[in-house]
């Protein structure tokens, strides 16, 4: 496997109506429409929110194909969760082989499982396409803001967690490169049971921490030099500020939770 | 007489069939001889180190070949696995690959990961360490309390203890001073000369792979434009300067000698070429 | 003559470890450097050329002496984010001083720590990035950048901080030719056209001949100071200090050893064709 190809939490720069949302009502949008998602439950329903989902694809400019793409690294969940819904699922029974039976309701709630637990991962990575990381920590550090009462340091939490992000492509670049230079000396990575698996990871680890640890000092040290000194005082080179848009796709977004909500009871 | 080392056709397509599909290498052939110090040099990017990976079966072509002693590196997995013992590959900034306790230890990985008995990795220990001159008393103290050029010479001692016949390095002065790069480029001549070794040194400086190959390959997009002694390939100063590269300050100061209409030779590229050409002029001026 | 922006007065450093005191890093270092100069500091890994400059914005203090900056005493703790603002450092690894995902928010994190009004911030954002020519890339992921780009980046993020100084440890001792030529036109622009003091941390003598002056350190001392064509003269001392002249000094040496009267004094390939044609046969 090539770790370069994970596509996870990637943020592709634009300047789509998606990208210029402001991202505390893209993140509240989104919890709307993962809400909505969980009520829906009829063709119908699933097809809205997915026809709503291919319209955010075409809005930010992203290919379909980008977004399912992220969904490599949990296939197996999606099948093992269809697979479990297609056996478990009590109703009339379509196959049975030895002690397993196939019901008609069963296939159609892996169906829906499966399809609900794409869409949700795809919604969330259409959030992360188009809101940079650092946009996305100002939303979270701005929307818990209440919690500085209690003492919660949520400036420091959100500047750990976009550095985080920031650093997540330098890391993986590096895993790679030392991975291939152990290969180089004979290391292998990819034989053996569990416990020479994980003895052999020890030459790929041992570095990789070093090196993290010594990015930290340097990029402490390069922080310092910039005048950092905690959340105190600080501003924005952009303030989060609300447009009448930003309001107008919030109350889509709940609308279409609510809606969702009450068409719920009549579905299957 | 066959090559060592060999790539036939080489092409290599990164991320094929995504948005980001990106040709390094564009049907590359290459022949390195025994025991040949070869030099490649080329911008960040132009594809030198993905035909170093290719070399020792880190990377599998996408088409074409590589033959080690003239047979595919890529025939079986022994072969493979075989051949990456046979050629040795120093990455850049090899000093952040080190991982074990001592220094002994690190440079004992890769003969240990071949197979080889006790006394002989102990032997290929030492005697590595000898080429890249570490004392005897650095070999049980821990490789992370070592200076930054100390460090460096242990990653590539860790290579050198595989005794491969091809010693390829990526850079391996980099970030070093004048003095640090001096030594390791002796280190690896040293090895050059006692085990016959072919070498293949990447590196972005002209006046070190002026004064060290034997040959020299340009790199630009993926292919080869240039290649040959480094005569040869400094002829192509304009264009070398064109992508980035330039040419030896040597060369760049004969070539406007020559402008100004003197009448010295235009292959030299290191200080004793030019200091033996000047005086040979003034000599042939006076006579 | 200017007025000195960083002056070190007997600067001393040791590092205090565990076991005891270290051996001393910098001995009794004095230095003045002028305001609006472009100066490089030389010397080989270890002679204590980055603790030096370490010093010069109070990441580090000193254990003897004292250094000022704009007259400031850097180790009078009220006063370290006036003089941090002032003395921008640029590193050698690009990739561990970019904070931010994108290339223009990584350039506001100066201002942003210093409380800079949002519209102000954007003004100087823009400014900087068009300082270092990288205005067309403000919305870019650094990661994906080349080195010398990166690097244009994090002196950008140092200039949004309007500093009248800026020092730069070995800042293309991880970058390729063509990188290495970007920052250094880059770094010779801030000082020509702005006015930038600038300190260049370097064992690159072709970088170093840049330079209006040329200090060269060896074991926590000052053993040269001059303009670049005087300090390279001393062909013997530097190499004997583990530093190298240019080939084109080289040659010339070479040739006075072979008995011909020629000056040392050429900075560039120029120079010395110019040297050696005076002494060649028509």
């Amino acid at each position: 496997m090539n770790l370069k190809d994970i596509t996870l939490g990637q943020f592709f720069p634009g300047n789509s109506f998606l990208h210029r949302l402001d991202p505390r009502m893209k993140l509240l949008g989104l919890i709307c429409y993962l809400v909505a998602l969980f009520l829906a439950n009829w063709f119908v329903t699933y097809g809205v929110m997915l026809a709503l989902l291919v319209l955010g694809c075409a809005v930010a400019h992203i290919r379909p194909k980008t977004l399912l793409g992220g969904l490599k690294p949990v296939i197996v969940l999606l099948v093992f969760t269809g697979v479990l819904n297609m056996f478990y699922t009590p109703g009339t029974p379509l196959v049975s082989f030895w002690i397993f039976t196939i019901t008609y309701e069963g296939i159609l709630h892996a169906f829906f499982m499966v399809v609900r637990i794409m869409m949700l991962i795809c919604a969330t990575f259409l959030l992360t396409y188009t809101t940079s990381p650092l946009a996305l920590t100002d939303a979270l550090e701005s929307l818990l803001s209440p919690l500085n009462l209690i003492r919660v340091p949520v400036h420091e939490l959100a500047m750990i967690m976009s550095i985080a992000l920031r650093f997540i492509p330098t890391l993986i670049e590096e895993t790679d490169k030392i991975m291939s230079a152990q290969r180089a000396r004979g290391a292998d990575f990819d034989s053996g049971g569990l416990i020479r698996k994980a003895k052999a990871l020890l030459p790929l680890l041992v570095p990789l921490f070093i090196s993290a640890l010594r990015r930290a000092e340097e990029l402490a040290t390069a922080m310092e030099c910039r005048c950092y000194c905690g959340g105190q005082g600080r501003t924005r080179l952009g303030e989060l500020r609300l447009r009448p848009s930003d309001w107008v796709f919030l109350v889509c977004m709940v609308v279409l939770a609510v809606a969702m909500g009450l068409l719920g009871g009549r579905g299957l | 007489m066959t090559p060592i080392i060999e790539t036939k056709q080489l092409t290599h397509i990164y991320s094929r069939g995504t948005p980001f599909e990106h040709t390094a290498l564009k049907g590359i052939d290459l022949a390195v001889a025994p025991g040949e110090y070869l030099a490649i040099i080329g911008r960040t990017g132009s594809g030198k180190s993905t035909l170093i990976q290719h070399l020792n079966g880190l990377l599998r072509p996408t088409s074409g070949q590589v033959l080690f002693d003239g047979e595919d590196i890529w025939s079986s997995k022994e072969r493979t696995r075989q051949v990456r013992f046979q050629v040795g590959l120093v990455f850049q900034y090899p000093e952040y690959q080190l991982f074990e306790e001592t220094v002994y230890r690190d440079i004992a990985f890769g003969p240990t990961n071949m197979g080889l008995d006790q006394d002989e990795v102990d032997r290929r220990v030492r005697q590595a360490a000898r080429f890249v001159g570490l004392p005897d008393h650095t070999l049980e103290k821990s490789p992370f309390d070592l200076s930054g050029g100390q460090k460096r010479r242990v990653a590539i001692a860790g290579v050198i203890a595989m005794e491969p016949k091809v010693l390829i390095l990526d850079e391996p002065t980099a970030g070093l001073d004048p003095a640090g790069a001096a030594q390791i480029l002796g280190n690896i001549r040293a090895y050059h000369r006692e085990r016959h070794a072919a070498i293949i040194l990447v590196s972005h400086s002209m006046n070190e792979v002026a004064r060290e190959a034997q040959r020299l390959v340009v790199f630009r997009e993926g292919t080869i434009p240039y290649s040959g002694t480094p005569q040869e390939v400094f002829s192509h100063g304009p264009e070398l300067e064109q992508m980035g590269l330039g040419v030896p300050e040597m060369t760049r100061v004969f070539a406007r000698l020559r402008a100004m209409g003197f009448d010295v030779p235009a292959s030299v590229y290191t200080v004793e070429q030019a200091r033996d050409a000047i005086l040979l002029a003034r000599k042939g001026g006076k006579g | 003559m200017a007025d000195p922006i960083l002056q070190a007065q007997d600067l001393t450093f040791r590092y205090t470890t565990a076991e005891g005191v270290a051996p001393t890093v910098l001995d009794q270092v004095n230095l003045d450097i002028e305001t609006g100069s472009f100066v490089a500091i030389l010397g080989h890994n270890g002679s204590g050329k980055s603790t030096f400059a370490k010093h010069l914005n109070a990441i580090l203090l000193p254990s003897g002496g004292k250094v000022y900056v704009d007259g400031m005493d850097t180790a009078d703790d009220n006063l370290l984010l006036d003089i941090r603002r002032r003395v921008g450092m640029v590193f050698q690894n690009p990739d561990n001083q970019i904070v931010a995902s994108v290339v223009e928010e990584d350039v506001a994190f100066a201002p942003e720590n210093l409380g800079v009004p949002s519209a102000e911030i954007r003004r100087r954002v823009d400014e900087a990035l068009r300082a270092v020519g990288m205005t067309e890339y403000a919305h870019h992921a650094p990661h994906l950048l080349s080195g010398g780009q990166k690097q244009r980046v994090a002196i950008a993020g140092v200039l949004a901080m309007r500093p009248k100084c800026i020092v730069l440890d070995e800042p293309t001792a991880m970058l390729d030719p063509v990188g290495r030529r970007e920052v250094l036109d880059t770094i010779c622009t801030l000082n020509r056209e702005l006015g930038m003091t600038v300190v260049l941390i370097t064992h690159h003598m072709d970088e170093a001949a840049r330079a209006q002056r040329l200090v060269v350190m060896d074991n926590g001392h000052v053993v040269m100071d001059g303009p670049p064509g005087q300090v390279f003269q001393h062909v013997v001392e530097l190499r004997r200090l583990g530093l190298e002249v240019p080939d084109s000094v080289a040659l010339l040496y070479e040739l006075r050893r072979a008995g011909l009267d020629v000056p040392l004094d050429v900075l560039t390939p120029e120079d010395c064709a110019r040297v050696v044609a005076q002494i060649l046969p028509q």
